[in-house]
């Protein structure tokens, strides 16, 4: 991503301190009743000048464990203790006594050029001791928030024992207007819906992007030509081309495979939307299903070796399961209702999906054989999940009913808990979640 | 070039602003055109059978559709015979066919089921005896309703079949 051209954040240990014999843990698989509660002071300044980047990225930090509903974060008004300097010792007794069961301590100086170095420490409390290595990172200014993100991955993935997913990016669309003449565009956020920008202008209708495995390309679908046809777009020049533009056709929902060069996407001609195959390369293409009924939204497996995608070949919309180079499909939804938008779990074993049922929509999840399927989500309309780089969490688009009604981003984790809103600074849909950055 | 986009905004100054707004969603996107819309002018259009306006109030350029099908009923047939008709006199005219979705499906389905409905009306135009190279589909899916309340009364309005008039080769 164009940000990482700017940019290295470096990662390098510091003297280690004594470990915890049993360390602090959050088991994800039972169900996480009771967030734990985590204090993360405002970091040490160590320069003239770094009092700023010191709060926000406190702030950032405390932000993204709270959101991932995993943690609480303790308020700054209630801390007896304030850490002042780095190295001295934690008054551990003052933390306990405001029951804060991990705490983040940090510091940062600011050096010329915009450089910044940052250190982080993670303590279990209760146990007195250092949890993993400190660490230091060295970025500029204009990258705190990423950094940021990286430091409360770290306290994630050392707590959860799992890949964090704050250190990541959102294409979606950036939605403008009443619902008759509405604007689109394509724009990209940081997960949390910070540094929005905008992709495209507004003259087309553009729909659902969809990230490269390396997060350096965006495929969609535009109106652009004045028929759907499918774009591929380099995210940092913003150098965009159509994909396979046969006449006479429609084509939509691409998606990249793992390798990064081969596209799944439906193409409709004659009234009937099939999925097929495209090497962005080449541009050689092959069709993958040959039947009369609708096939579309594909995703694939985490391995390449298979796609997951909607049919409507036994009379209403249903998930399917192909091998990647076409051949027999197994249908896997057989609850009540329509099933649409599937996407394969980056961990591999489950499918996220849109259900339609009684007028409601909602977003669920089975396993890959369509054994424990589980609603997640309900409302007028829930469409379109999307899954973090860690498998975790989901984002999806919520739209309200009524000629007000408009979209918006929303996240749940996969437990069906921690349900919110993303902030984006307009209305927005149909969110595709990055891999985790670099 | 320029010949045709003179062309679609004299066909648009002669039309309601429904109809100008369709035809305006395949071009470059600028609303200014709808602006362009005559008020007398456009009655005048409608009375004279050879013109867009008339084709589109008199004539009728929609046809509705049930939940998530894409089969013409008795009175939808009935239409696009008369809008078959209206074309095979009016040879200086094609057709984009636009299919749309209500908001009750998800996006990528709708567009393939716009794209059906579509179809539908091409095929029936063109067993009617339009020449399908006059014709041309495109799918919205739920992009463009035309009525924005959340029911079934507007619903209705939206799953459906649109013949929009462009000024083709021959006129």
């Amino acid at each position: 991503m164009k940000i990482l051209r700017i940019f290295t954040i470096l990662l390098t240990g510091l003297a280690a301190l004594p470990a915890a014999a049993e360390p602090l843990r959050i088991v994800i698989d039972e169900g996480v009743n009771e967030p734990l509660p985590v204090a993360v002071p405002r970091f040490v300044a160590e320069t003239p000048g770094a009092e700023d980047i010191a709060r926000q990225l406190a702030e950032i930090v405390a932000a993204d464990l709270a959101g991932s509903g995993l943690f609480r974060d303790i308020p700054e008004d209630a801390f007896i203790s304030q850490i002042t300097s780095f190295d001295s010792p934690i008054q551990f007794s003052d933390w306990k006594a405001i029951n804060a069961q991990a705490l983040v301590t940090g510091a940062v100086s600011v050096g010329s050029g915009g450089r910044v170095n940052v250190k982080f420490r993670l303590f279990d409390v209760f146990s007195e001791a250092a949890l993993g290595d400190g660490l230091q990172m060295g970025g500029t200014t204009t990258s705190i928030r990423r950094i940021a993100h990286k430091l409360a991955d770290q306290v994630y993935s050392r707590i959860t024992g799992e890949t964090g997913y704050f250190d990541s990016r959102v294409v979606f669309v950036a939605e403008e207007g009443p619902k008759n003449a509405r604007r689109k565009r394509l724009a990209v956020m940081d997960y949390d819906g910070a540094n929005v920008s905008y992709l495209t202008d507004s003259a087309a209708i553009v729909l659902a992007p969809r990230f490269s495995p390396l997060g350096d390309k965006v495929l969609y679908t535009s109106y652009e030509t004045g028929f759907p046809k499918i774009f591929v777009m380099d995210v940092g020049t913003v150098q965009r081309r159509v994909l396979d533009d046969q006449p006479g056709t429609m084509a939509f929902a691409p998606r990249f495979a793992p390798d990064g060069k081969t596209v799944v996407f439906s193409l409709s001609q004659g009234g009937n939307t099939d999925l097929y195959r495209l090497n962005i390369d080449s541009g050689r293409s092959a069709r993958l299903t040959t039947s009369p009924s609708i096939e579309t939204a594909p995703d694939f497996s985490p391995d390449g070796k298979q796609v997951v995608f909607e049919s409507d070949r036994s009379g209403s919309q249903q998930l399917y399961i192909m091998p990647a180079g076409g051949g027999e499909a197994r249908r896997i939804s057989f609850g009540k209702g329509r099933y649409g938008t599937p996407v394969w779990s980056p961990r591999g074993d489950l499918i996220a999906f849109t259900k339609q049922n009684k007028g409601r929509f909602h977003i669920g999840v089975m396993r890959v054989d369509g054994s424990e399927e589980r609603l997640l989500t309900a409302s007028f309309l829930d469409e379109g999940p999307t899954w973090s780089p860690n498998g975790r969490v989901i984002m999806f688009t919520r739209e309200t009913s009524g000629a007000q009604g408009s979209s918006s981003l929303y996240s749940v984790d996969i437990s069906g808990r921690n349900l919110r809103r993303v902030s984006t600074p307009a209305a927005g849909s149909d969110p595709a979640w990055s891999p985790l950055l670099p | 070039m320029t010949l045709s986009i003179t062309k679609a905004v004299l066909l648009c100054s002669a039309l309601a602003l429904s109809a100008c707004s369709n035809a305006n969603k395949f071009g470059a996107g600028d609303d200014n055109v709808a602006n362009l819309n005559g008020g007398a002018g456009a009655a005048d259009a409608a009375s004279d059978s050879t013109t867009a306006a008339y084709f589109q109030q008199t004539v009728g350029d929609r046809i509705l559709f049930q939940v998530d099908q894409s089969t013409l009923d008795s009175s939808g047939q009935a239409l696009l015979t008369e809008q078959a008709l209206w074309l095979n006199q009016n040879a200086g005219f094609n057709a984009i066919i636009e299919g749309h979705a209500d908001e009750q499906g998800t996006r990528e389905y709708n567009l393939a089921l716009g794209a059906r409905r579509a179809n539908a009306v091409q095929e029936y135009l063109v067993s009617q005896g339009v020449a399908g190279a006059r014709l041309r589909t495109i799918t919205y899916g739920k992009e463009r309703p035309i009525e924005i309340c959340s029911e079934e009364s507007c619903y209705t309005q939206n799953r459906r079949a649109v013949t929009v008039l462009q000024a083709g080769l021959g006129s």
